[in-house]
């Protein structure tokens, strides 16, 4: 019998209600992480990847939401589960790391204060077992002097030292899941390095999994075992790290790639994507990314492509790949 | 915290000190002589002129403000020009009898203000949303004095429940005669409170923090104990506001139901030309919103920590 995934998601939709009718954010979509995996969901802005980060804690408005499919923590079905077992889940199975420390965080409480507030909630610890706990997390993300920042509010901060804090918060608990939205996004190229390799050694010493949601192919490249590439609320590609960064298949893949500065050098000529994300109020018939498509042919926009598996594991979703196996 | 305090108690002095020189000055450049009104038009001009020395009006303007001053520091705010009586006594008096109607009222408006726009901003754009919106934006609209009128006229005299007139001999009695005053002078301070709880526990309610919370695994009363105290410092400021207005009462609510506060005492000083009256209360109100200030300032310092900057 094959194991389970720690995490699995099938068919996994996401609609809002907006004033000009049912936005499609997730369309569909399926993926597992393994325990000890890094996975990598990369895209542009609006592809959908931070609304699948939220709908994997149940994070996502009640009431503007729709939310189709299936998605198991643990063997459990998380849409399914009672409000009060999902927030015993939330922060102690599977945390998560916001984009921006600084309006994720508290303005009123310290920082000790509010990671001690996350262990009391889920492990019966007294206050001073909390707070010896949080001085341990901070100086476990490489926070200077620790014992002073742990009754620091987070305006006192910088934005690098804020999202270490936010780290430490996460990881509180020790998680088996780890969501991180967009981590080094808001921080200076330098920090973002810094917090990125931090990212990296803490996963490898706690044997935790992440899911990692970025638009930077650097991010991918530096930290992902697994890389899902999506597109208009799709996952266009996945495979490994390996197999997606270095030879692309899908062809929003491929430009994605082309079109960052990495892949480039001097003199080269970047490679932008023509034109703009569609709207996801009102999709193209067949594959959303047809109408951009420098490889379009004839079938592209009459139905949506179906799922080619390749041999080596790799999933892609394209008429050419389909024409390919 | 402390050097914030120190700080912001010593801001207060100067502003002080600016408000007794205002009330000093806006009574000097107001038209007319006040000598003239007690002493009357045909008054001989040799009494007129003892009457100026008596009150120190015939001294250079600078050494009358400093006069001024060192008497308002020994409680001395001179005599009634109307009554003979000392002015401090007056105010004190009728500071007491507003005082009844300014907390009943803040305790009405203050609860109601807040529950309504709690839950209002916690249900936004729902029926309850919609209610509270109604009935706050009734509260700010509606002439009050009118207000009072009406339940005069319905609660006194045509059901003949409660008294509409005075304030009674103490005891239950000023109880009873405060309920219909307190309740119109409350109408104001609901609607306000009301708006501003909506806006901020709604504005609260949206920001990311609170997603975080839920992320952390915090149910809906620790979340909602985390949103109570970045609501906070907005509603303490708006609170000191509407208690400083209460306590400078109300001359319209005071005359409707003929209560002897400080509203009822400026009315009478106004028409009967009484300025050491005048001045007094004018100081006195003036002061209250300096010390107010100061109040909300640092409960709010205490409240929220990027304050304490400022």
């Amino acid at each position: 019998m094959p194991e389970t995934p720690l995490l699995s998601v099938r068919g996994l939709t996401v609609d809002f209600a907006t004033p000009r009718g049912t936005a499609r954010a997730v369309a569909g979509i399926d993926f597992h992480l393994d325990r000890g995996e890094v996975l990598c969901l990369l895209g542009e802005s609006g592809s959908g990847k931070s609304v699948t980060l939220r709908a994997l804690m149940r994070l996502l408005p009640q009431a503007r939401t729709r939310i189709g499919g299936r998605v198991t923590i643990e063997g459990a079905d998380l849409y399914a589960l009672p409000e009060r077992k999902v927030e015993d889940l939330r922060g102690k199975t599977v945390s998560m790391v916001f984009q921006e420390p600084m309006l994720a965080l508290d303005p009123v409480y310290t920082i000790g204060a509010q990671i001690a507030e996350t262990i009391i909630r889920h492990e019966k610890v007294d206050r001073a077992e909390a707070d010896r706990r949080a001085l341990e997390l901070l100086e476990k993300v490489q926070i200077p002097s620790a014992r002073q920042r742990l009754d620091a509010y987070p305006h006192e901060m910088s934005g690098g030292m804020r999202q270490r804090a936010m780290i430490a918060l996460a990881l509180s608990c020790n998680p088996a899941v780890l969501l991180a939205d967009e981590p080094t996004t808001a921080l200076d190229a330098t920090v973002q390095m810094q917090v990125l390799l931090l990212l990296r050694r803490l996963q490898a010493e706690t044997g935790m999994s992440v899911i990692m949601v970025t638009h930077d192919i650097g991010v991918a490249a530096e930290t992902a075992d697994r890389v899902a590439v999506m597109y208009a609320g799709r996952i266009v590609e996945q495979g490994t790290a390996a197999q997606v960064l270095k030879t692309p298949r899908h062809p929003y893949a491929a430009g994605l790639f082309a079109s960052t500065v990495h892949a480039g050098w001097k003199g080269r000529r970047l490679d932008a994507i023509p034109g703009a994300p569609p709207d996801l109020t009102a999709l193209p018939p067949g594959c959303a990314f047809a109408p951009r498509c420098s490889r379009r042919r004839t079938g592209c926009s009459e139905a949506q492509p179906p799922i080619t598996r390749f041999a080596d594991g790799r999933e892609v979703v394209c008429i050419e790949a389909l024409a390919a196996t | 915290m402390l050097t914030y305090l120190i700080r912001r108690v010593l801001y207060a002095v100067p502003i002080a000190l600016g408000v007794t020189l205002l009330v000093f000055t806006l009574l000097h450049l107001a038209p007319g002589d006040p000598v003239n009104a007690v002493a009357g038009p045909d008054a001989p001009a040799e009494v007129v002129e003892q009457l100026r020395r008596a009150y120190g009006f015939d001294r250079p303007l600078p050494m009358q403000y400093l006069l001024f001053l060192w008497r308002i520091l020994g409680g001395d705010l001179g005599v009634s020009v109307a009554t003979g009586r000392p002015v401090a006594g007056e105010l004190a008096q009728a500071f007491s009898n507003t005082l009844v109607l300014a907390l009943g009222a803040a305790l009405v408006g203050f609860v109601a203000g807040v529950a309504l726009g709690g839950v209002a901003g916690r249900h936004k754009g729902t029926a309850i949303d919609h209610l509270a919106t109604v009935v706050s934006l009734i509260g700010v609209s509606v002439p009050h004095y009118w207000l009072g009128m009406v339940m005069v006229i319905v609660l006194a005299v045509e059901a003949n429940l409660l008294p509409a007139m005075g304030m009674g001999s103490g005891g239950l009695e000023l109880l009873r005669h405060a309920v219909l005053p307190v309740l119109t002078m409350a109408v104001i301070p609901t609607g306000i409170v009301a708006r501003s709880v909506r806006a901020a526990v709604g504005e609260t309610l949206e920001r990311e923090f609170v997603q975080a919370l839920r992320a952390k695994g915090l149910g809906r009363g620790a979340v909602l104990r985390h949103v109570v105290r970045n609501v906070s410092p907005t509603i303490v400021a708006v609170l000191g506001l509407q208690l400083g207005y209460l306590l400078g009462g109300s001359i319209l609510i005071e005359t409707v139901f003929s209560w002897p506060g400080t509203g009822f005492l400026l009315n009478e000083a106004i028409f009967k030309r009484d300025l050491p009256v005048l001045q007094g209360i004018i100081l006195m109100l003036a002061l209250f919103f300096v010390l107010l200030n100061l109040l909300v300032d640092v409960a709010q310092a205490a409240l929220d920590p990027r304050m304490r900057r400022a």
